[in-house]
């Protein structure tokens, strides 16, 4: 299923995790495209990066194609480092996901990540003619605003990519949150994040499961789940849609996935079989739906 | 040594007199709509106000900056196009953006009006400052509330524009435009609506015991005592717990203001150029107390004196101030 993607694993899975699911990845799952990278944290790349030779001979052997996600927040010598690292790198397109990335890249390809800023035509028209081919939108996006970009972007000749399932990424920080919950700071955290591989769950003094937190990043309890929305997406022409990794059966999530995209299930259908999965959170699609990103609206409702 | 700008906010036409008159060398100020990030009720101005109001800035040596900060969604740039238009026509010193296809629109349009790159643009590295600075010919860059003195200091010397840093008020924990929490929650976005933690969406629940919880939307951001003053619920600022915190925390960032006085002569000396106040949703009050208090200082140490050290805490949030991440890489 080449508009079919997987993004790039947010959380910190050790590496003998990240060599396995990769592995079933590219066995098993109907994606085309496998975004690989480290988008969150410059911290914890010793840890897997050299496996990421053998992980994209895998992948690319399974028929998908490669795409290397750089980090987020580019502050330290390090991040910038390994951004302009990855910008060097040969053979494979990458995805920027900071400002600070688009500075030496207008000489080669490169796709535009949801953690850019990229809300409107002129924006990605500019961008477009400085070598951008491909643009996934910021996750608050509502479905009228996304039709509009889809609109532009095939008159630019550009892809356009929308996240479909998994938790949303509502902020970035410079502070990890992680340490903070453990009496740490960012540079002395001895990667506590690792015992959370589906994030931290934040709750409300009241009870209420509320956010999500994987270091820097704050995400929401809920998985976005626009399965219903694909055959929506694809009059608009948005031309991939993008599962992001989460601790459940994602081989199974992307079968649900796929079938939706070739049509081979309705809405009610993969509302049912992803129902079957035993999914950690609830669902939501309130984005989509240009209302609270927390919220669940019917297919009336869209 | 470099005369640093002292950049004021201007939330209302009242205010923004007020901040003339206690000595602002510049105003910050907006439109009354979604282009830009103090979005608020009551506050911002008319196009009638804001004509006026440059002028009488103007007419007391005080430059005026316009925010245009937001990001406009596809279909709607046309209100961000007039939102530039208008304040090229009433003579604005600057305008201050962080979109790329607004910041394209200023540099084609109008390219001998000053461009500032916004907070909300978070451009953190030599590189992506350089990047707006090549493309679009910013001038300066107001840089994000992360960074320590002495990474200010280096900087500086990698960079072709000005600097300008907050040296008061909201101490804001997320990255600047990268921010979905309220869209979560409320269903207004902060990058696309110019709203964060919007008062409609705000209640305040007194409890049979007297304690108050406070609400956003749906959610609860934090619970007080009955001896408590309840806070604002802004969603970084709120109290929750974690499975290793039974005990609820701030999970991001304890109510409390930034204050830099102390460290005045320390960014002078790392190359700042200009110093933001924070706070164009707050009152004449605050603006009148806080603009004077650094006039002073910045005056006191460009005469070569000790400077007065600012006393804001009244005008703090929580009564509680912070050096933040200027002071310490521990604040990560």
């Amino acid at each position: 299923m080449q508009s079919l993607t997987l993004g790039p694993i947010i959380y910190h899975w050790k590496p003998e995790e990240r060599r396995d699911f990769y592995a079933r990845i590219a066995d098993e799952a109907p994606v085309g495209t496998v975004y690989l990278g480290e988008v969150i944290c410059s911290k914890r790349t010793p840890y897997f990066e050299g496996d990421y030779p053998e992980i994209i001979e895998r992948l690319e052997r399974g028929g998908k194609q490669v795409v290397l996600s750089s980090l987020s927040e580019v502050v330290l010598k390090r991040e910038r480092e390994m951004l302009a690292a990855i910008c060097e790198t040969e053979g494979h397109e990458i995805e920027i996901n900071n400002t600070a990335g688009l500075l030496d890249v207008a000489e080669r390809p490169h796709r535009v990540g949801p953690l850019m800023n990229i809300y409107n035509e002129e924006t990605m028209r500019y961008l477009a003619g400085k070598g951008a081919t491909h643009f996934s939108l910021p996750v608050e996006l509502p479905a009228a605003v996304v039709g509009e970009m889809a609109k532009a972007a095939k008159g630019l000749g550009v892809g356009i990519e929308v996240q479909v399932f998994g938790r949303a990424s509502l902020a970035v920080s410079a502070r990890c949150y992680h340490a903070r919950a453990h009496c740490r700071t960012k540079d002395n955290c001895q990667f506590v994040c690792e015992e959370d591989p589906d994030g931290m769950p934040l709750k409300t003094v009241t009870g209420q499961s509320f956010l999500t937190i994987n270091g820097i990043q704050t995400l929401s309890h809920s998985y976005v789940n626009l399965a219903a929305e694909i055959s929506q997406m694809q009059t608009m022409g948005v031309t991939q849609f993008r599962l992001l990794p989460q601790r459940v059966d994602m081989v199974a999530v992307a079968r649900v996935y796929a079938d939706r995209v070739s049509g081979a299930i309705d809405a009610a259908e993969s509302d049912a079989r992803l129902a079957t999965l035993a999914m950690p959170a609830p669902f939501s699609n309130g984005f989509w739906n240009g209302q609270q990103g927390r919220r669940q609206f019917g297919p009336k409702v869209a | 040594m470099k005369r640093p700008e002292l950049v004021c906010p201007a939330g209302t036409p009242a205010a923004l007199r007020t901040a003339v008159e206690a000595g602002a060398d510049a105003v910050y100020c907006g439109f009354q709509n979604a282009t830009n990030a103090r979005n608020f009720p009551g506050l911002n101005f008319t196009p009638e106000e804001m004509q006026a109001s440059v002028a009488h800035a103007h007419d007391h040596g005080t430059k005026v900056l316009l925010a245009v900060n937001t990001f406009p969604t596809a279909g709607r740039f046309n209100l961000w196009r007039e939102a530039v238009d208008m304040g090229a026509k009433f003579g604005v010193d600057a305008f201050i953006v962080a979109d790329i296809g607004v910041a394209d629109y200023v540099k084609r349009t109008y390219p001998n009006i000053r461009l500032h790159l916004s907070v909300q643009a978070a451009a953190s590295s030599p590189e992506a400052i350089r990047y707006y600075a090549r493309e679009f010919g910013v001038k300066r860059v107001v840089l994000p509330r992360i960074l320590t003195v002495p990474e200010i200091k280096k900087l500086a010397g990698e960079i072709p524009c000005e600097i300008e840093t907050f040296i008061f008020g909201n101490h804001g924990l997320m990255v600047e435009g990268r921010c979905s929490l309220t869209n979560y929650v409320t269903g207004l976005s902060t990058n696309m609506d110019g709203v964060c933690s919007p008062a409609a969406d705000v209640h305040y629940d007194k409890q049979a015991d007297g304690s108050v919880t406070t609400r956003l939307g749906e959610f609860t951001i934090d619970s007080f005592a009955p001896d408590e003053q309840a806070g604002y619920p802004t969603i970084c600022k709120g109290r929750y717990n974690a499975p290793n915190r039974p005990d609820a925390y701030y999970a991001f960032e304890e109510p409390i203001s930034l204050n830099l006085s102390a460290l005045l002569p320390a960014l002078i000396e790392a190359g700042v150029d200009a110093f933001k106040i924070e706070g164009r949703q707050r009152s004449r009050a605050y603006v009148k107390s806080a603009v004077s208090a650094f006039r002073k200082a910045v005056d006191s140490i460009l005469a070569g004196q000790e400077p007065e050290l600012a006393d804001l805490i009244a005008l703090t949030e929580g009564q509680k101030q912070t050096e933040g991440a200027f002071k310490t890489k521990k604040w990560r």
